[in-house]
């Protein structure tokens, strides 16, 4: 079977994507528990331009979702299409040019970011030229998934490669209108939209970067993973229809929500937080197919590790979007815009449903791809919890510190004066954001050992020369 | 297609057909992009000097410069020096942890001032809105403080707030402005619409000669939220 795989698919760039996921999901993370870190003891700012955390904070985004995200998506997707459609990548050329210049990205944004070189939108900071390569490179993948369908053994395009290629499209639209802008200098340059339409067209970018990149493209990863780990069918063909269809048509409306109260027209905001409310159902709806895809076979999760990680980002998943379209509620939106809990609300998501699904993935994949069990198992159920546990303490620290945020900054007392000046709500922070660093620093304990065990796992596979064998192996005509 | 079902529905048709596929999606995301973003570039109400405020723009008596400008005469576009500053702003991330958006509160118009307006921020490419406070907004935090106090403060945020977490940064001082550069931004900010005059832009390298990023941050914000006189009792937005 492993031979069968390995002489029939391209699996050379997958690995290759596999392995770099794992590398910057452990540079991504570092990066946020650091500036995470400077805001619990900014001395660690160290006065030092380069480590300030307005230039690390893009860093850490980029590299969560476009390093680490990215990565996954193009494994998976590369290797999940050729799966679901019976052939090779239409062009495995083109897939290691995307390879190497997706890559080539992440080093210049790497370098870039932290000398402030930067557009000054959220997570679409990367300067023009990088921007025009991001452009290429993207077109690349998604010409290529596109054509290994259109050459498909199989009838029916599979519910998987729906997904993948809805965010295709969607991050293709995203990413070009919103980083239209005029250079003034090589690395310099200035947004055509301003002030009220830049914000709509930003936040447009910013939740469907989520609602695409992170949601969509996941689920992909989800509607194939789950069901071949569980060795289970997809639990509803039906509900995955509507999941679909209404998660694509309706995620693209709720951008506006980030701009509540805010001098966006009412109507924009309203309309926005109208949808996001709607959007429980199809989120749930797609957390429920996955999950009783489950279903006479829960014994599974005694045992399988990895499954683990699948059904749990899960539960994480069908959380945060139930608190997402919450917080789009005007009355608690007035409280939570500007804390933290709008960012313990993005954790939840990223760390718990992002790096969760990401991670039973990956670890699915490297077995696949290098013919060989993981090198420790029980290392996979440690990390399992050290990623649980680190993600609630991380969560929790944010919800009761942009709570306390939210209420101090609106606190009057009896004679209709504020309590509190601001600076006496920024100490009041100072134990959560220690405790945020440090559900930080034990989720990324779990990323660390992941890498250690996957790059045994590749040495492994490397001495025994499993790759080799599958490749030379001669196949019994079937 | 080996089987010989024919299709029967809409869906069962896309999934049989990458291309139709394709179409579909791309049809379907883009219908709310397309509701929420198109009509703030063509409703006049979105923008406040376009219906209920035209008189918190600048009126610009031809041939004036910007330095004939005083405070509350109405939004201009940036100065040389301000808008070096506003680069800086960027550079630095500010608005990773600074908003300039003030929401129509009591709290918000107590701790920050009268609710911010969209037209404030037409010349500000890209926006400076912010999501977060980790600091406070500053969007009408021009006059609040001395230059004094600013620099004071730029250079080392707990020696004037303890409770600070704010980064220091002290090499601001030590950078020289660019003239030509700043210049050259204009020249681009002119391109995507803000209204320099080539009078402005000429007259850019001698406002900024001998100032460095420091001073140019503090210009920056020193301006914000100065430029229009706002009044308490009038409605600029339903």
């Amino acid at each position: 079977m492993d031979a069968r795989a390995e002489q029939k698919y391209d699996l050379g760039v997958v690995r290759w994507f596999a392995v770099m996921a794992v590398v910057y999901l452990v540079v991504g993370a570092s990066v946020g528990v650091y500036i995470a870190s400077e805001l619990a003891w900014p001395v660690l700012n160290f006065d030092i331009p380069q480590l300030t955390f307005g230039r690390l904070r893009p860093l850490h985004t980029n590299a969560v979702i476009f390093a680490f995200g990215g990565c996954v998506l193009m494994a998976t997707a590369f290797y999940s299409v050729q799966r679901t459609c019976g052939v090779r990548l239409w062009s495995e050329k083109l897939a290691w040019f995307t390879f190497w210049g997706w890559n080539l990205i992440i080093v210049s944004a790497v370098i870039t970011l932290p000398m402030g070189l930067t557009q000054g939108k959220e997570y679409a900071e990367l300067e023009w030229p990088i921007d025009i390569a991001i452009a290429i490179v993207w077109l690349t993948y998604t010409f290529n998934f596109i054509m290994t369908i259109a050459i498909r053994k199989s009838s029916h395009i599979y519910v998987s490669n729906w997904f993948f290629l809805s965010m295709m499209i969607m991050i293709t639209y995203l990413h070009v209108v919103n980083s239209l802008a005029i250079p003034v200098g090589l690395f310099k340059s200035y947004s055509i939209f301003s002030g009220v339409q830049d914000a709509m067209i930003q936040w447009w970018w910013g939740h469907n970067a989520v609602g695409f990149y992170l949601t969509a493209g996941f689920l992909g990863i989800m509607y194939y993973f789950v069901p071949k780990q569980a060795n289970r069918p997809v639990y509803s063909y039906r509900l995955s229809v509507i999941h679909f269809w209404a998660l694509s048509f309706g995620y693209v409306w709720l951008g506006a929500h980030h701009l509540q109260y805010t001098a966006l027209p009412d109507w924009t905001g309203s309309v926005g937080a109208a949808v996001s409310l709607a959007m429980i159902i199809p989120s749930w709806g797609g957390a429920i197919n996955g999950m009783m895809t489950l279903s006479g076979a829960w014994d599974k999760l005694r045992t399988d590790y990895t499954l683990r990680f699948l059904i749990m980002s899960l539960a994480f998943y069908a959380m945060s979007t139930f608190e997402g379209p919450v917080m789009s509620i005007k009355t608690v939106n007035a409280l939570s815009h500007y804390t933290d809990w709008t960012i313990g609300h993005v954790h939840s998501g990223a760390l718990g449903w992002v790096a969760m699904v990401g991670a039973g993935a990956l670890y699915h994949l490297v077995t696949r791809c290098f013919h060989t069990e993981m090198w420790s198992t029980r290392l996979i159920n440690i990390h399992f919890w050290l990623f649980t546990i680190g993600t609630v303490v991380y969560i929790v620290a944010m919800w009761v510190s942009g709570i306390m945020q939210g209420l101090m900054w609106r606190a009057y007392d009896d004679y209709g004066t504020l309590v509190y000046t601001f600076a006496e709500s920024v100490e009041a922070m100072h134990p959560y954001y220690a405790m945020r660093a440090i559900g930080g620093a034990i989720f990324l304990t779990g990323a660390i050992l992941m890498l250690f065990n996957v790059l045994m796992t590749v040495r492994k596979s490397v001495a025994e020369g499993k790759v080799e064998q599958a490749r030379t192996t001669v196949l019994a005509s079937a | 297609m080996a089987d010989n079902q024919k299709p029967k529905s809409l869906q069962e048709k896309m999934e049989v057909n990458i291309w139709a596929l394709i179409l579909g999606v791309a049809i379907v995301v883009s219908i709310g992009g397309l509701v929420e973003i198109v009509p703030l570039f063509v409703i006049d109400k979105t923008m406040e000097h376009k219906s209920t405020a035209p008189e918190i723009v600048w009126q610009r008596e031809p041939g004036a410069a910007l330095s004939d400008w005083k405070a509350g005469d109405g939004i201009r576009p940036y100065t040389g020096l301000e808008l070096a500053g506003r680069d800086v702003y960027i550079r630095e991330g500010c608005y990773l942890c600074h908003s300039q958006m003030i929401r129509p509160f009591r709290d918000e118009k107590e701790r920050y001032g009268h609710y911010s307006l969209a037209s404030e921020s037409m010349y500000d490419h890209p926006f400076q809105w912010g999501s977060k406070r980790t600091g406070p907004d500053l969007a009408r935090v021009g006059g609040k403080y001395s230059d004094e106090w600013q620099r004071i403060h730029l250079r080392a945020p707990r020696s004037v707030v303890p409770e600070s977490v704010m980064p220091n940064y002290p090499w601001l001082q030590h950078a020289q402005l660019d003239g030509e550069r700043v210049a050259k931004h204009m020249t681009g900010m002119r391109t995507v619409g803000v209204p320099y005059t080539d009078a402005d832009i000429a007259a850019a390298p001698a406002t900024v000669a001998g100032k460095n990023e420091e001073d140019a941050v503090i210009a920056f914000l020193q301006v914000l939220g100065t430029m229009a006189k706002l009044d308490d009792n009038k409605v600029y937005r339903e």
